[in-house]
């Protein structure tokens, strides 16, 4: 469960929010509303002012690298520092990784030579790996076609409820986000409001 | 062999050279004619004035003057760091991080070397430490720079890699740590080049300058070899705090890339 109280980060309006364990919240809002930049403030790679708990401990009393790797952000792009796909991994589940659409090989890979899309799956494993208790979901399909975005939506529910996750997830597709979301957020005039703003 | 002395006119004769210099950047639009001038010039009166210090100083051998002349000389050392760097840490900590670094490393090791090696008495003979510790600043000030200006500008080009191994939960070490040892690297390229081809291609000018000054050539051979020695470990030692001091600067103590502590500069 992540708690954020009264935060203030970039020109987002003080934001009170709370996910429980095993839910998924959706956030969505124009380009340049501060959805990403949000996201980087929960993650603790930017300053903010206000307080951001998980399982009822405050982030500055986490080791920030304790901290990152419980509150998983899955940025919009990437990146890899490794020649071949299987040095960024420290494990494999071949379990996930069959499930999007990767067999064992994929280690191997040549990094320069993956497709965005699955350059976004590999990361989503690999962050996943971890076993965040909180994930941070910057766009996770954006650039996966239909199948895909079937598979990894179906992946991210069942490690939600595995593992009591808690998920923001960050969209422009709003019929996705009330697909896997319990409830979606809005930014709009610098404020997270919840509910269906656009209709 | 007699020191053969140099006129003034001999001087003036060589400075044609830097004039036609000059002249050439003019007629090629090089844009850079000003600053040949102004660098000759200023070498020229830099260099003048340091003979007369010099004189003085060999005069009056103390220790205050020397670290006075030392000092003087780190502080010039450390703002032509903060200089060369295309992207400087804001504040202070631009010129305290290079010019720290070059006082650990080439301070240490020239007074070592004047203490252990030469062991000329006393120690602190002018005509020794003077001459061997501007050719350590020199030297270290090259490799800090370099490495600085190489991890500053790839930090600030990989910032999404670098956080990216943030967000996984490396430590910061860990997630610069591929640059870092890039940019050690890179700082120290220059003085294992100098030193594989000492002799061969280049004769190194503190020896060319004691050969000229009727000095027996393996005398000079032996001194150039340890000067050689002293700045590869200064700078060596120099780069790696430089780069190490710089990178974790890069941090806050939430471990969060801070490019913000840079600042542009254009030269």
């Amino acid at each position: 469960m992540i708690i954020i109280k009264e935060l203030r980060y970039f020109n987002l309006e003080p934001v009170n929010l709370q996910v429980n364990d095993s839910e998924c919240i959706g956030l969505t809002g124009p380009s340049g509303s501060g959805k990403s930049l949000f996201l980087r403030a929960l993650a603790d790679l930017d300053e903010y002012r206000g307080s951001v708990l998980l399982n009822g401990r405050i982030c500055r009393d986490f080791k920030p690298t304790e901290w990152r790797k419980q509150v998983g952000l899955l940025p919009a792009e990437s990146s890899w520092w490794f020649d071949t796909v299987g040095e960024h991994f420290n494990k494999v589940e071949s379990s996930w990784f069959g499930r999007l659409g990767f067999d064992n090989n994929v280690t191997g890979w040549q990094v320069s030579r993956l497709s965005s899309g699955e350059k976004q799956r590999l990361a989503l494993l690999r962050l996943l790996i971890n076993r965040p208790k909180v994930l941070l979901l910057d766009e996770p399909t954006a650039n996966l076609d239909e199948k895909f975005t079937e598979a990894v939506e179906h992946l991210l529910f069942e490690f939600k409820e595995q593992n009591q996750a808690s998920l923001i997830w960050v969209g422009h597709d709003t019929r996705q986000l009330e697909r896997v979301a319990s409830s979606v957020y809005f930014i709009k005039d610098n404020k997270i409001i919840r509910g269906n703003v656009w209709n | 062999m007699e020191l053969i002395s140099l006129s003034v006119w001999d001087l003036v004769i060589a400075s044609l050279l830097v004039f036609s210099l000059a002249l050439l950047s003019v007629i090629l639009k090089l844009r850079i004619a000003k600053n040949i001038l102004i660098a000759g010039t200023r070498m020229t009166l830099q260099l003048m004035l340091i003979g007369f210090v010099l004189k003085i100083i060999f005069e009056y051998v103390s220790v205050f003057w020397l670290t006075l002349m030392a000092l003087i000389m780190l502080i010039a050392a450390g703002r032509e760091v903060t200089h060369r760097q295309k992207r400087r840490f804001a504040g202070f900590w631009g010129f305290g991080l290079g010019t720290s670094s070059m006082f650990i490393s080439a301070f240490t090791i020239t007074i070592l070397a004047l203490l252990f090696i030469i062991q000329n008495k006393p120690w602190y003979q002018p005509q020794y430490a003077i001459p061997v510790l501007g050719m350590m600043l020199g030297n270290t000030m090259n490799g800090i720079s370099l490495g600085f200006d190489r991890l500053t500008t790839t930090a600030w080009q990989q910032k999404a890699l670098i956080e990216g191994r943030l967000i996984l939960g490396q430590d910061w070490s860990h997630a610069i740590g591929d640059i870092r040892r890039e940019c050690i690297r890179g700082g120290l390229i220059p003085i294992v080049n100098m030193m594989s081809i000492a002799g061969l291609v280049s004769l190194p000018g503190m020896m060319t300058g004691q050969i000229l000054a009727g000095n027996p050539p393996i005398e000079a051979v032996k001194y150039q070899i340890l000067i050689m020695f002293m700045i590869a470990g200064g700078t060596g030692l120099g780069t790696v705090c430089a780069v190490w001091f710089g990178s974790r600067r890069l941090f806050d103590t939430r471990q969060r890339l801070r490019l913000d502590r840079l600042k542009l500069h254009n030269h």
